[in-house]
């Protein structure tokens, strides 16, 4: 299956907070799931966001999903690159949380 | 005054006898007729444009003696009627192709829906209605009778006693019927005896037996291999569980059919103990022998279960549990798809399942525009039973809690139902299952129905949980704060993208919406982990060895 990519930027309102380790993996690519690597890098507060699916028209929802994250968990100067297989925009939230709480101390 | 000299009363009893006498040179030996005969005896029993009802339940199948009818000679039989619970197997619809049946009346239609669809597009099946099976069985004795049934059974006894065991299903209810206007009776069965186990169909209310050259075919409907419950389906039966059934004191429900469904019943024995609910909720059931309830069973959650049908694999478990189960003097399990339903809907609390698609005034349903699903019994359990007259803990909750009562009833104290959806908002391949518009009316559309065919209506739904919250609508006070609620957890569905931020917020205040924080759950923490049994193995060590899961299950 042909696999698109998209990016997209976003700056947190006010406070952010980056993670504490260099990087952070989680999760499975299998089907319905997704991996999730956070990478601590200086980017003046913003989060840079790469992910790679096989799922097409979806573009704006991803946008959504994530800058939702960043906004209620105030993220900033991290790099996320997910691979994707067909997850639901509610997993994708999920497993955003749990690696970011991972990151920050694997509380799981 | 009529001319009584020209009037006859006794048409349909002349008639029976003339059918019957016609077939007296088939019968082997007191009712029985070779399997051999089967096609000819059905040749000279039925007629053209006979109501005619072939045993097709959500589970049990009368499968050889669809075949036979199948082969019958279009000359000789023609334009038959069908009324029948469910179009399981290809030979119900091939009938319509061959011209032995024109119409059909029925309830549910899973397996042969796509072809159905396509059947009634081309013309090739007038359709009558699409009922709920307990409405169906109610037109049995109106308008709807059968003239002759072509039952299934497991054994027969020399003088024609019927055994219909652990899936006896829809059998005394279609008998009844038949039998008692003067109908005809045909019975296959996979073996005869000289002795039953028990007996469940007397033999003066059948005519004729055949021993089917094969054993009927049972689908194994109700089994949900734990290993497929996903981590949301854990999260929304949390959810349920803490936000619905503890908050209510539910104790009597139906769960549908679905891995979320099966997710709670897999909860109860791990989050439902860490919670202290044991003995406070799922007390009682009417529920087809899910295995996925086992270790609820096992850790005493569960004091009675009335079945709809059996469950493949489920016979030995339930011979061992017969203070759980209703079973005969023979231990096997007696069902009863007619008493099931009427039990589901006069005697429940709650009822909770999933649907394919809510829209946004809250009707689901799980039509699609190329499929003729049909509804089954969930209907008769989704909705609030308006003969209900007894109250519970639940049922009076739910009412006090109700939006609009007032402005319908006054003062008047009344309960309500709690008719519980479980949505994923987006299924696999990312449809939606929040919708601005059914699908269900293009399907009306298509297929000619007078209206589209909902499984819940809006005004019945109570509850709706998805990932993103639980929205009690029935707390809504009108239809508009209602779809609001309903768009705060349609999340990034096109219904939930047009929530109002602010009024989201309100609805929280106001208790209607409960996010998952707000119900005190770390969605973080919702894993399979917390199941009772990850896979079919655990179902069967909880069983201590009593479930036996057919084939397909087994993967050890």
């Amino acid at each position: 299956m042909a696999l698109q990519e998209m990016n997209f930027t976003f700056q947190a309102k006010g406070d952010y907070e980056s993670i504490p380790e260099e990087w952070s993996h989680t999760g499975v690519v299998g089907s319905g799931d997704l991996e999730i690597l956070l990478r601590h890098e200086d980017l003046g507060g913003k989060v840079e966001a790469k992910i790679v699916t096989p799922v097409k028209g979806f573009d704006d929802i991803w946008e959504k999903v994530l800058s939702k994250f960043v906004e209620s968990n105030k993220v900033g100067n991290v790099v996320i690159e997910i691979n994707d297989n067909n997850s639901t925009p509610f997993i994708v939230s999920m497993r955003l949380k749990q690696a970011l709480a991972e990151a920050k101390g694997g509380i799981l | 005054m009529r001319d009584d000299a020209n009037i006859s009363w006794d048409s349909l009893k002349r008639d029976r006898i003339e059918r019957i006498q016609a077939a007296i040179p088939l019968v082997k030996m007191g009712k029985e007729v070779d399997a051999s005969n089967a096609v000819a005896l059905l040749e000279t029993v039925i007629k053209p444009y006979d109501k005619v009802n072939i045993e097709g339940d959500n589970q049990k199948q009368a499968d050889f003696l669809a075949k036979s009818l199948c082969e019958v000679d279009v000359e000789k039989i023609h334009d038959l009627h069908m009324v029948q619970s469910s179009i399981s197997l290809g030979s119900h619809l091939d009938l319509f192709e061959k011209g032995i049946a024109k119409k059909i009346d029925f309830s549910f239609s899973g397996p042969q829906a796509d072809r159905l669809a396509r059947m009634i597009d081309q013309g090739t099946i007038e359709l009558g209605d699409i009922h709920t099976y307990l409405e169906l069985y109610a037109r049995y004795f109106i308008d709807l009778t059968p003239r002759v049934a072509l039952v299934a059974a497991y054994q027969a006894d020399r003088n024609g006693n019927l055994y219909t065991g652990f899936n006896t299903e829809d059998t005394p209810v279609v008998i009844e019927s038949v039998k008692f206007k003067q109908g005809i009776v045909v019975a296959q069965v996979n073996e005869i005896v000289d002795q039953l186990p028990r007996v469940d169909i007397p033999a003066d209310w059948v005519d004729f037996v055949i021993e089917a050259p094969n054993p009927f075919y049972v689908e194994p409907l109700f089994t949900r291999d734990p290993a497929l419950i996903t981590d949301a389906q854990v999260l929304r039966a949390m959810m349920a569980i803490k936000g619905i059934y503890a908050e209510y004191g539910v104790q009597r429900i139906n769960h549908g059919i679905g891995f979320d469904t099966a997710a709670i019943e897999l909860l109860l024995p791990t989050y439902g103990e860490e919670l202290g609910l044991k003995g406070k909720i799922c007390s009682y059931f009417a529920l087809n022998p899910h295995p996925s309830l086992i270790p609820a069973i096992e850790s005493g959650w569960v004091k009675s279960i009335h079945c709809f049908g059996g469950e493949v694999g489920m016979e030995n478990y339930i011979r061992n549990r017969p203070d759980i189960f209703f079973t005969g003097p023979d231990d096997s399990l007696r069902s009863n798809r007619a008493y099931a339903q009427m039990a589901g809907h006069y005697a429940l609390d709650m009822f909770i399942g999933g649907t394919l698609q809510i829209d946004k005034y809250g009707n689901s349903s799980t039509a699609t525009a190329e499929r003729i699903t049909g509804f089954g019994g969930a209907p008769n359990m989704g909705c609030d039973a308006k003969g209900r007259r007894h109250s519970s803990e639940a049922w009076l909750k739910c009412g006090q809690e109700y939006g609009m009562r007032e402005q319908l009833t006054g003062d008047m104290p009344r309960g309500k139902r709690l008719v519980v959806q479980l949505q994923e908002t987006f299924r696999e391949k990312l449809a939606p299952g929040f919708v601005d518009r059914l699908d269900a009316w293009k399907l009306a559309d298509k297929a000619g129905l007078d209206i589209p065919p909902v499984m819940i209506y809006g005004d019945d739904l109570t509850h709706i949980v998805t990932e993103e919250g639980i929205a009690y609508l029935h707390k809504c006070a009108s239809l508009d704060e209602r779809m609001a609620a309903i768009r705060a957890v349609a999340g990034y569905t096109e219904v939930g993208l047009s929530a109002d931020e602010a009024e989201t917020q309100a609805l929280r205040e106001k208790g209607i919406v409960k996010t998952p924080e707000d119900l005190g759950i770390d969605i973080t923490k919702a894993n399979r982990n917390m199941l009772a049994a990850k896979n079919v193995r655990e179902l069967v060590k909880w069983s201590k060895g009593l479930y036996e899961p057919p084939a397909r299950y087994r993967n050890w």
